[in-house]
């Protein structure tokens, strides 16, 4: 008998590894060329573009330039300004409050989810679930119906003497922050009660014997148990926050702008795909610098 | 015609695998294995877990393929053959039920795969479900049985199939140690009256045992005794199958004229030893103890610790650290000094020499 | 069980009045019969009824609904034959990992991202070929390329949950390719492919941005619409229309997590 290949068992089949990776392949085709046609091409040709002219009417001028990158770091005509600095700054800020407080409320919330009988734990689990899954428009929308000037916080600011009398509570930061949070707690609380529910409470009443203290009770042995949860909270949480635009736009108007309204006026209304480009690049390195960040630290944090 | 009888190679009937060898990465898991399997014998693979005992296991049943070696069942050569191909059945660790199949279509599973009518599924199906007490149970799903009737549907599922041979892989790991002596009895009746050849693989001795015609010990991808179970238990080839059947006193010693030089004296021994320096064995229940110093080989020792086992007392002493099994109830406090009495013809040489 | 602090009660119970207070104030003044204000005048459904008289709002469902579900059946069969083609082959270690990559790009980069490359792609795409357009097509498009990426993610854990073992059995009982797939694989995986089409229907529901992005004339949906009638102003019809998208929202939850619970 001729033998060219040596013959492997997978998953109980007689084959050979190249007849697999063969059919392997096959199957591989349609979903990643999917991927590759409409994920991994329009970003490279998004970077390409980022470095492209605009011309007088919007369209693409392929003239080669760093002009529009120059211009996100502020170098104009006039001089250099921070304008665009800053909004990319208080993107990051933003995401970053928006995290810390979601996790900071969210904890509790697991825990007096997890303390629940079964059935009630359901319900709330359905509570939290549900908020996650409604159209974050409408979620944005009822916020600025609920700030808007005749709902009775707007009308207790106003009698505070914090906003003119008839002006809504919005477009300002603090509306922003309360858009943003109640839109992302459900994304923490999800994934971090999944560790909740499964905590070893003898290693917490083992590290309350020891320790007393509280807060070394929650980092020693409540945050290490929890942290693979938490994790996936934190990275669904800060990452879509830094793009978020639907929020800041109905929320923040020009006074409080984020990235993603920046991009969104590039493609929209200023019709400057370039900078645009340009702008969401700068929103994708901040992005890869996150995961990196979290990517180390979450490595020091198991390893402690 | 006669000549022909003879040119006709003797085939053998039942399981023969020959110069087995694999390796994952570095890691050489099986290392020339060969062995054969008398048909309708109750065969087992026994060794410490990363012996390599599973890996010979899935070869057998066709789930992993051998870098080298030939293996033979029922007279044919199955190397090659792909596992649907062969008659052979396993009773996986964990069981591996279908959770969607009901206990009845867990156990047709096999016949209707190789599409047997109806009338036949049902009978034969019954029939196992029968003899294994689960005739209560098929219409039930996986997760409604408890771990004992999960492990007679594995074994349901594979026997449904008359296979020529059946692999269990440690199909008692799962169960409470109550249970498991309980279907260890009840594993050797069964293979006994079906005359099937079973091969077990375990890491617990006492099983291998209890259950096996014969055995073979493996160690590192090597199969280090092969033998009846008395056989291998009175005889361990060398210190470690003497350490992992049963207990046993590992004496290391150096040969002189007429026996061994010890520690704690000179212990004549049957035959001569073939190493200069090296170790002989002997098991706690065949150390005799006693007030008078016996004729030959006695020790006198003073004793160190008492454990009560039950049906019996182990008893430390010194020098040596011996361990001395015994049944009699008679009070012996610990500092107490006796004689100990090691027969010549209880005394294992073993093979390993001393480095 | 254990007993919480009564802080953590306390803000467990004002977390959800947090997330729930607005979403109840739309419920509650869509039943308003008030035009405008905060006043109560009465019980009413008149806007719902409404919405289902508006020309505008009944082609945006259709809009949503159709992106939904076409979006959903092709991200599905796709996502589903990518799993199985990354957990199922011997794929060497360096593949698998860039398998990986690509799998998560979609789920962890901000979607206004993904929106703007799909907007200079298309627009490039476009001098080709007029199919490239703004409008529901490039929205299916959207819809699916970063629905694929979910469904192989639960399709894919279902997979490992399932393991080797289960396989080997049916092979070890005599089970051919297409015995094994249809009698073995199929079945088990079933609920994974459901909870991944799910998923992927809600995704699709839920999204904004790549559709604000891909959107043509012609091809308004139901989040469109709102965020387009929201600078307008805030109306009942709005309200009743928001509502609505909430209880469905509420009825597909509860569905999904009742069948895959099981």
């Amino acid at each position: 008998m001729k033998r060219t290949e040596s013959l492997i068992t997978w998953y109980g089949e007689l084959t050979t590894r190249r007849h697999l990776l063969k059919r392997g392949g096959l199957f591989l085709v349609p979903g990643l060329l999917w991927l590759m046609l409409f994920l991994v091409l329009p970003s490279l040709v998004l970077v390409v573009v980022s470095f492209v002219t605009r011309g007088a009417y919007g369209e693409l001028e392929w003239v080669f330039t760093i002009e529009n990158y120059k211009r996100l770091a502020g170098f104009t005509l006039f001089g250099w300004t921070a304008d665009y600095l800053l909004i990319l700054w208080r993107s990051i800020v933003v995401a970053m409050v928006t995290t810390l407080i979601s996790v900071v409320l969210s904890y509790p919330l697991c825990f007096f989810i997890a303390a629940r009988s079964e059935r009630n734990r359901y319900m709330w689990l359905t509570l939290v679930m549900i908020p996650f899954w409604t159209n974050m428009v409408i979620r944005a929308y009822a916020w600025f119906f609920i700030l808007s000037p005749e709902m009775p916080f707007a009308k207790l600011a106003a009698l505070l003497g914090c906003i003119p009398d008839g002006a809504p509570l919005y477009p300002n930061a603090f509306a922003v922050y309360l858009g943003m949070i109640s839109m992302f707690i459900p994304f923490v609380t999800l994934p971090l009660y999944a560790g909740v529910e499964r905590l070893d409470w003898s290693l917490v009443e083992a590290a309350q014997d020891l320790y007393a203290s509280r807060i070394r009770v929650f980092t020693q042995a409540i945050l290490p148990q929890t942290m693979p949860g938490l994790s996936v909270g934190i990275i669904f949480t800060f990452f879509p926050a830094m793009g978020m635009f639907v929020v800041p736009d109905l929320l923040g108007g020009a006074k409080y702008m984020l990235v993603g309204n920046l991009i969104q006026q590039q493609f929209g209304t200023s019709r400057d795909w370039p900078f645009g480009a340009a702008v969401s690049m700068g929103l994708m390195v901040l992005t890869m610098i996150g995961l990196q960040i979290y990517r180390r630290k979450g490595k020091e944090i198991q390893v402690v | 015609m006669i000549q022909k009888e003879k040119l006709t190679h003797p085939i053998h009937e039942g399981l023969t695998v020959k110069h087995i060898c694999k390796q994952f990465g570095t890691v050489k898991a099986l290392d020339d294995v060969s062995l054969t399997v008398e048909p309708g014998e109750f065969f087992t693979l026994l060794g410490p877990s990363g012996c390599g005992k599973t890996t010979l296991l899935r070869i057998i049943a066709g789930l992993e393929m051998a870098d080298s070696g030939r293996i033979f069942s029922g007279g044919k050569e199955i190397t090659r053959l792909p596992a649907m191909k062969r008659q052979v059945n396993t009773v996986f660790q964990s069981y591996a039920l279908f959770p969607h199949l009901t206990i009845y279509e867990n156990v047709a599973f096999g016949l209707r795969s190789r599409k047997f009518p109806e009338d036949e599924i049902r009978k034969r199906v019954d029939r196992r479900l029968e003899m294994l007490d689960l005739g209560a149970m098929a219409q039930r799903y996986h997760h409604q049985l408890s771990g004992g009737q999960k492990q007679r549907v594995a074994l349901a599922r594979a026997l449904v199939n008359e296979p020529d041979v059946l692999l269990l892989d440690e199909p008692m790991s799962a169960l409470d140690a109550r249970l498991r002596a309980q279907v260890q009895e009840d594993l050797r009746r069964l293979q006994r009256k079906l005359g099937l050849t079973f091969i077990l693989v375990t890491h617990d001795q006492a099983e291998a045992l209890v259950c096996s015609d014969r055995l073979a010990v493996m160690r590192d991808g090597r199969v280090i005794q092969t033998g009846i179970p008395e056989v291998v238990y009175d005889n361990p080839q060398d210190s470690f199958v003497a350490k992992f059947l049963g207990a046993a006193n590992l004496i290391s010693c150096t040969k002189v004229p007429g026996g061994v030089q010890t520690d704690f004296g000179f212990l004549s021994l049957e035959s001569e030893p073939p190493w200069q320096e090296g170790m002989v064995a002997i098991r706690p229940e065949w150390i005799r103890i006693g007030e008078q110093q016996p004729e030959c080989n006695g020790i006198r020792a003073k004793v160190t610790e008492i454990v009560y086992r039950g049906s019996s007392f182990d008893l430390w002493l010194e020098p040596g650290h011996l361990r001395v099994r015994t049944s009699s109830y008679r009070r012996i406090d610990p500092g107490r000094e006796v004689w100990l009495e090691l027969a010549p013809e209880e005394l294992v040489i073993l093979k390993d020499e001393a480095n | 069980m254990r007993r919480n602090h009564p802080l953590i009660i306390a803000v467990s119970y004002l977390t959800v009045v947090f997330l729930y207070l607005p979403l109840a104030g739309v419920a509650v003044f869509s039943v308003n019969e008030a035009r405008r204000g905060t006043v109560w005048e009465g019980f009413t459904l008149k806007w719902y009824a409404k919405l289902f008289q508006n020309e505008w709002i009944m082609e945006a469902a259709w809009n949503t609904l159709l992106l939904a579900v076409i979006s959903t059946i092709v991200a599905t069969i796709l996502g589903t034959i990518l799993a199985i083609a990354i957990d199922r082959f011997p794929w060497k270690r360096r593949t698998s990992n860039y398998l990986d990559i690509i799998l998560h790009i979609p789920v962890v980069i901000p979607d206004i991202i993904l929106a703007a490359s799909l907007v200079v792609a298309f627009g490039l795409l476009r001098v080709v070929s007029s199919i490239f357009e703004p409008g529901l097509l490039n929205m299916i498009i959207g819809h699916i390329t970063f629905q694929i990426a979910f469904v192989a993610l639960v399709v894919r854990s279902r997979l490992v949950a399932i393991g080797r073992e289960v396989e080997e059995a049916a092979r070890d009982l005599f089970a051919s390719n297409w015995y094994l797939l249809r009698k073995v694989m199929f079945p088990l995986l079933m609920p994974g492919i459901f909870a991944g089409a799910m998923l992927a229907f809600t995704l699709s529901l839920d999204d904004f941005v790549i559709s604000f992005f891909t959107a043509g004339p012609d091809s308004q949906t139901l989040p469109l619409f709102i965020y387009a009638a929201v600078r307008r102003g805030v109306t009942p019809q709005i309200h009743a229309l928001s509502t609505l998208i909430m209880l469905v929202t509420v009825v597909l939850v509860v569905t999904t997590e009742r069948i895959t619970r099981r």
